[in-house]
């Protein structure tokens, strides 16, 4: 394994089993740790779980790859997720996404060659009345019009 | 008194235990620990209070499911928030933590569990940090812990995130989820009150069901069935979507007219345009056509209208809106989110978003109409979960009542209103 996980991941990890009945439960939180880490999921990251978990390596990887919030490639440094789902189109969400593909140079499901930015269209962000609503990691944008599109995308140049 | 449940909304200090507590928080709390956990119970059921996060089963009656057969038990809260249009749990959490951690408290006294989980949906990052801070500082105060409150009571709660993944808000899926299994669906039987949470008796409730529990300990099981209809108690807070005036959370009794909701309390339609139709409890409920919105929200009233109150989700649609495109991106929806386990559903969701997307940009078949019926029809309760029904039922809802728009498209080779919904700055 070329994948060390810091010490303060392990003591969270450690941390997290009290929660549990039976260790396999920390499963997601446990993948959460390496890919907080790592931005992505890699083999290392999977064979760590499965090592910590006393779970074969196939079932982690059969986890991971359900969930749609784990990065099995790497991924830009900036993940734009932006809701198209009804009532976030219904607001204009499908304009917002073609302004944003134009701003990035890009495709939803497409990292910007610089590597700065991944672009994904997502299902409903429970923010609904409030659309059109973008996450980037833990932040999220609401009520997004045309005119936001290059103010945020700079915004989030500018954090580097 | 009409709204309670989100009374703390806009007091920002109810975000802080202290703050909470200066505001009467914890004080039925002390009361509910005091109580046998059997009179607990009762008052839930005098309550009438029926699950709010979609299948509206009587929560006092289900907690009266536990077997009793030594087992340790789980209250597991469901904060999975992902049916579309559904936007109100991710609020309570976020703007009132300490009334759901309140509800949680009593409950686990009522039904005898000494650990909780709270599932949070994995994209709520603020809410499942913010609850783990509320959390620690109940640990700290010993709110939480082996005497919670001073009381003969043992009890820890933890935050379990999701991964992105709307199938786990099924009951059975967020079970397995919670272990750290793929999120498929179980068989059911063995419910999970009998065989839930690593095989032990579990009761699943959604975030509003829970936060309700505080105030039907304070004011009486009789108090809160009074506030709604018979049978069907309490205030529900309905996330209104789309295209009204002001869109928003609204907290009204059970039983509140969906018009007056619509053209009063949200101010009606956006440019004073005309409705079209309206999706009333969260995307895989039957849509209302503009004549059929003259009722009580409640689960009769939505029931005798064809549609289902569901999660209180209101999806608004006006004139400019193209009710095929409306219904191909839902069957875009839940055909990503099938989790594959039974054909009709793997198969069948996908069948219906190729003829929907077929039909919207003018390459559908007039066949495509039957097709789309019998694909629905096959999906309907043929499944382990109620993921295909959700699938078939707009799609039914919306070819019955708009059929003739799906034709329209049919013959012109077409889309009549363009590829593309109206953005509200073409609008206001
Ligand atoms: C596909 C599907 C998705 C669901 N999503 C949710 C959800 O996000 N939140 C929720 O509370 N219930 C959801 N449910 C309902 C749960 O299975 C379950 O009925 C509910 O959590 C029970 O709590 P309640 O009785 O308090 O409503 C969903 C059901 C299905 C079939
Ligand atoms: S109905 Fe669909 S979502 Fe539900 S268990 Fe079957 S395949 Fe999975
Ligand atoms: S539909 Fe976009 S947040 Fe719900």
């Amino acid at each position: 394994m070329s994948w060390k996980p810091t010490p303060q991941t392990e003591d969270k990890l450690t941390k997290l089993l009290g929660a549990y009945p039976d260790r396999k439960a920390a499963c997601i939180p446990a993948l959460f740790l390496a890919q907080d880490e790592l931005g992505w999921v890699p083999d290392d990251a999977i064979a760590w779980v499965s090592e910590k978990l006393g779970m074969a390596k196939s079932m982690v990887e059969g986890v991971a790859t359900f969930y749609t919030m784990f990065n099995m490639e790497k991924i830009g440094k900036h993940h734009l997720e932006l809701c198209t789902n009804i009532s976030c189109s219904l607001c204009g969400a499908e304009q917002v996404l073609e302004a944003l593909e134009k701003e990035l140079g890009i495709k939803a499901g497409e990292t910007t060659p610089d590597g700065l930015f991944t672009l994904h269209e997502v299902e409903c962000l429970a923010t609904c009345g409030m659309g059109p609503a973008m996450q980037v990691h833990d932040r999220i944008f609401e009520g997004i019009t045309l005119e936001k599109v290059p103010e945020i995308i700079k915004e989030l140049k500018g954090e580097g | 008194m009409d709204s309670y449940l989100t009374r703390n909304f806009d007091r920002p200090d109810a975000k802080t235990l202290a703050g909470y507590e200066k505001l009467g928080g914890f004080r039925t709390a002390r009361k509910a620990l005091g109580m046998k956990p059997e009179d607990v119970v009762a008052q839930v059921k005098a309550a009438n209070l029926r699950g709010r996060g979609g299948a509206g089963f009587p929560a006092g009656v289900k907690w009266g499911f536990l077997p009793d057969n030594g087992k340790p038990r789980y209250l597991v809260v469901n904060a999975d928030e992902g049916e579309p249009g559904t936007f109100k749990d991710r609020q309570l959490m976020e703007r009132d933590p300490y009334q759901l951690l309140e509800g949680i408290l009593i409950t686990c006294h009522a039904i005898k569990a000494k650990v909780a989980y709270i599932y949070v949906r994995g994209e709520l990052v603020h809410a499942a940090r913010f609850l783990e801070e509320c959390i620690e500082e109940m640990r700290f105060k010993h709110y939480l812990g082996k005497r919670c409150m001073g009381m003969p009571m043992e009890l820890d709660v933890f935050v379990h995130r999701g991964a992105g993944a709307y199938i786990c808000g099924e009951e059975t899926a967020l079970l397995n989820s919670l272990e750290g299994k793929r999120g498929e669906p179980r068989l059911k039987p063995p419910f999970p009150a009998v065989e839930g949470a690593f095989a032990d008796p579990t009761i699943v409730n959604n975030v509003e069901s829970i936060a309700n529990i505080p105030h039907i300990l304070e004011h009486g099981g009789e108090w809160f069935a009074k506030l709604g209809v018979e049978g069907d108690g309490g205030t529900r807070i309905f996330g209104v979507s789309g295209h009204v005036r002001k869109p928003g959370l609204y907290e009204r009794p059970v039983g509140y007219n969906l018009r007056t909701l619509l053209f009063e309390d949200c101010g009606g339609i956006r440019g004073g345009n005309q409705l079209k139709a309206v999706i009333p409890g969260g995307s895989s409920t039957p849509v209302l056509l503009p004549s059929e919105i003259d009722i009580p929200l409640s689960i009769e009233g939505l029931q005798g209208a064809g549609s289902m109150v569901g999660s209180a989700a209101i999806i608004v649609m006006d004139e400019t809106v193209c009710t095929v495109r409306a219904m191909w991106r839902l069957s875009r929806f839940y055909h990503h989110e099938s989790c594959g386990q039974c054909t009709p559903c793997r198969d069948g969701c996908g069948w219906i978003e190729k003829i929907m997307e077929r039909i919207e940009f003018g390459k559908g078949v007039p066949e495509d109409l039957e097709t789309l019926e019998k694909t629905a029809h096959g999906l309907s309760g043929t499944t382990i979960c109620p993921l295909a029904d959700a699938c078939a039922m707009p799609t039914l809802g919306f070819l019955g009542k708009f059929r003739k728009e799906f034709e329209e498209h049919i013959e012109k080779k077409e889309c009549p209103y363009g590829n593309a919904f109206v953005p509200p700055w073409e609008v206001d």
